[in-house]
């Protein structure tokens, strides 16, 4: 064997041993929150739960727990502002990424700060006004308020998509004849469907799993899951701790299983930070 | 004429999503920065003072919770993107079942942080798992004897759950620059006879270097707002500024609600600062270049 064919064998072993490593350390917090899931009796110093049951499940789909209400209410917001994100952030995407224009830059920035500038500084500022338009513990006061990190981010995603889009396929579309919704359900919607797919799979997830915005515009009346989840992390309950956790992710991990393969570095770059 | 048309469809597109940006967004900061001045009209406060801020930096407590709220935002920036470059030269050569391992890496993208705090608690506690490993391995032998890394002053368990969240995410930046360049350029360099470490320190470092800084601007800027974690896993003094600036806010005294508001403007004007800084460097750099 050449010394260099033998550098580049290490070099791929050491390189696959480091990856291993870093999807096992991903993996590893994980481990804890499943077993506490199915644990009735784990006690310091036992590796594992001495004996296990399904008790904290049954305590989340019993009416007393307020999960199954959490749940519903949590749905229906993230729903909505999705649906709301997507209809106002695809037209503006579709401006920002196929023409340029006077004042673009300013308006890229300011979607970009939403991102960027922490949620608590505007929904303590914009408290007082909610409160005076009774916009507070109503569910269309938390979606409104749902709308701010969702759409900059919807927006930026389908910009991306836009500006790789050649709009010369609706015009040849219109003047072989077709009406306008059918150069969109045709030519437009297959073209940004993966843009639509990851802007709306990254929209539903920061609804899905707002707390401090929903606590506060929410004043109590809205309830969703995270908010639920801690007041339980208080509880010292942590079988039901993780089970609320677990089916609080398990929603976003099925869009991610069906969205996994519209995903790039750029697109996901934008909505994981949250 | 067809121009004007034109230029109406844009404002038409634009104008939905401006709405949200500019009513919601920018019109919550700005009653903020005016709460942050106890000017609140709608509840009779009509006499603008700059005092709230004159208190808060005379105030101990503001000033450790800044510095530890830097402090956390600092070391999780730094160590999440040295670990994600590793991780994303790594992840970049080929190996069997690297799809699977990178598919596995990338998995806690869409959990939640409050759900990560949860983990890391069950995980890193005196009587979590590696507590518990620690005492099977005969390292410790009672659950005070390992070391506190939630609820400690330093923000350990904080930090721990950042960098789990951060890694991923600025790796998978970094791994989008290193498959758009070919291999190519690694190759001419070390047919000119440069070793590993110039080919990495002058062909990949240039070129991961934007990503690295995108990425940490957008991890600094996150952690030094954000709440659940700190909340979570945070000890109750000195607590992180978005905390202390909630717990002003629901404070049941109305006179610390102005002073909370100065906080998370603090909080805003720095990371804004930030932001300006970093888009001045980056025009700089492309300019010298």
């Amino acid at each position: 064997m050449r010394p260099a064919d033998r550098d580049t064998r290490i070099r791929r072993i050491t390189s696959a041993a480091a990856s291993v490593l870093a999807a096992l350390a991903v993996l590893l917090p994980l481990v804890p929150l499943l077993l506490w899931a199915f644990a009735y009796r784990w006690y310091f110093p036992a590796l594992l739960p001495s004996a296990w049951n399904l008790r904290a499940w049954g305590y989340l789909f019993s009416p007393a727990s307020q999960v199954g209400r959490g749940f519903v209410q949590g749905l229906w917001i993230a729903l909505v502002t999705t649906a709301l994100a997507l209809l106002v952030g695809v037209p503006a995407g579709r401006a920002l990424g196929l023409y340029s224009f006077r004042g673009k830059k300013l308006i890229q920035f300011l979607l970009l700060a939403p991102t960027l500038v922490p949620g608590i500084a505007v929904v303590m500022g914009i408290h007082v006004l909610f409160i005076r338009l009774r916009l507070t513990g109503t569910l269309p006061g938390v979606i409104l308020v749902h709308l701010i990190p969702t759409t900059p981010y919807v927006t930026m995603v389908m910009a991306g998509l836009f500006a790789n889009y050649d709009p010369e396929f609706e015009q040849q579309a219109r003047t072989l004849g077709a009406r306008s919704w059918q150069v969109f359900h045709r030519v437009t919607l297959p073209a940004i469907f993966p843009g639509l797919m990851v802007a709306g799979m990254f929209a539903f997830i920061i609804s899905w799993e707002q707390y401090l915005l929903t606590l506060l515009i929410g004043s109590g009346q809205v309830m969703t899951l995270p908010l639920l989840l801690f007041s339980f992390t208080g509880s010292g309950n942590n079988a039901v701790t993780a089970a609320l956790a677990l089916l609080l992710i398990a929603p976003n991990l099925l869009l991610l299983a069906f969205t996994a393969r519209y995903l790039t570095g750029e697109n996901t770059a934008l909505g994981g930070i949250h | 004429m067809n121009d004007r048309r034109e230029q109406l469809k844009l404002v038409l597109m634009l104008l939905p999503a401006l709405t949200i940006v500019v009513g919601l967004f920018l019109g919550g900061l700005l009653l903020g920065l005016l709460q942050s001045f106890d000017y609140m009209p709608l509840i009779g406060r009509t006499q603008p003072t700059v005092q709230p801020y004159l208190n808060l930096f005379r105030a101990p407590a503001f000033l450790r919770s800044l510095a530890l709220t830097a402090w956390i935002s600092l070391l999780s920036t730094a160590l999440s993107t040295a670990l994600a470059t590793l991780c994303a030269l790594a992840l970049r050569r080929d190996f069997a079942g690297k799809r699977l391992i990178t598919f596995l890496f990338q998995l806690n993208i869409p959990i939640p942080h409050l759900v990560g705090g949860i983990a890391v608690m069950f995980l890193f506690s005196q009587s979590g798992l590696l507590a518990r490993i620690a005492y099977g391995l005969g390292a410790i032998t009672q659950p005070a004897d390992f070391p506190a890394l939630i609820f400690d002053p330093l923000g350990a368990g904080i930090i721990l759950e950042y960098l789990w969240k951060s890694t991923p995410f600025t790796a998978i930046i970094l791994l989008a620059v290193l498959q758009a360049v070919s291999e190519d350029y690694e190759n001419v360099a070390r047919n000119l006879g440069a070793n590993r470490w110039q080919r990495f320190r002058y062909v990949l470092w240039p070129l991961l270097l934007p990503g690295m800084l995108r990425a940490s601007i957008l991890v600094f800027a996150f952690t030094f707002g954000a709440f659940e974690v700190p909340y979570l896993l945070g000890q109750t003094y000195p607590a992180v500024l978005p905390v202390l600036a909630y717990r002003n806010y629901t404070n049941v005294d109305l006179a610390a609600r102005p002073e909370a508001m100065a906080m998370s403007m603090v909080i805003t004007a720095i990371i804004v600062a930030l932001i300006i800084a970093y888009t001045k460097l980056t025009e700089f750099f492309v300019r010298a270049e």
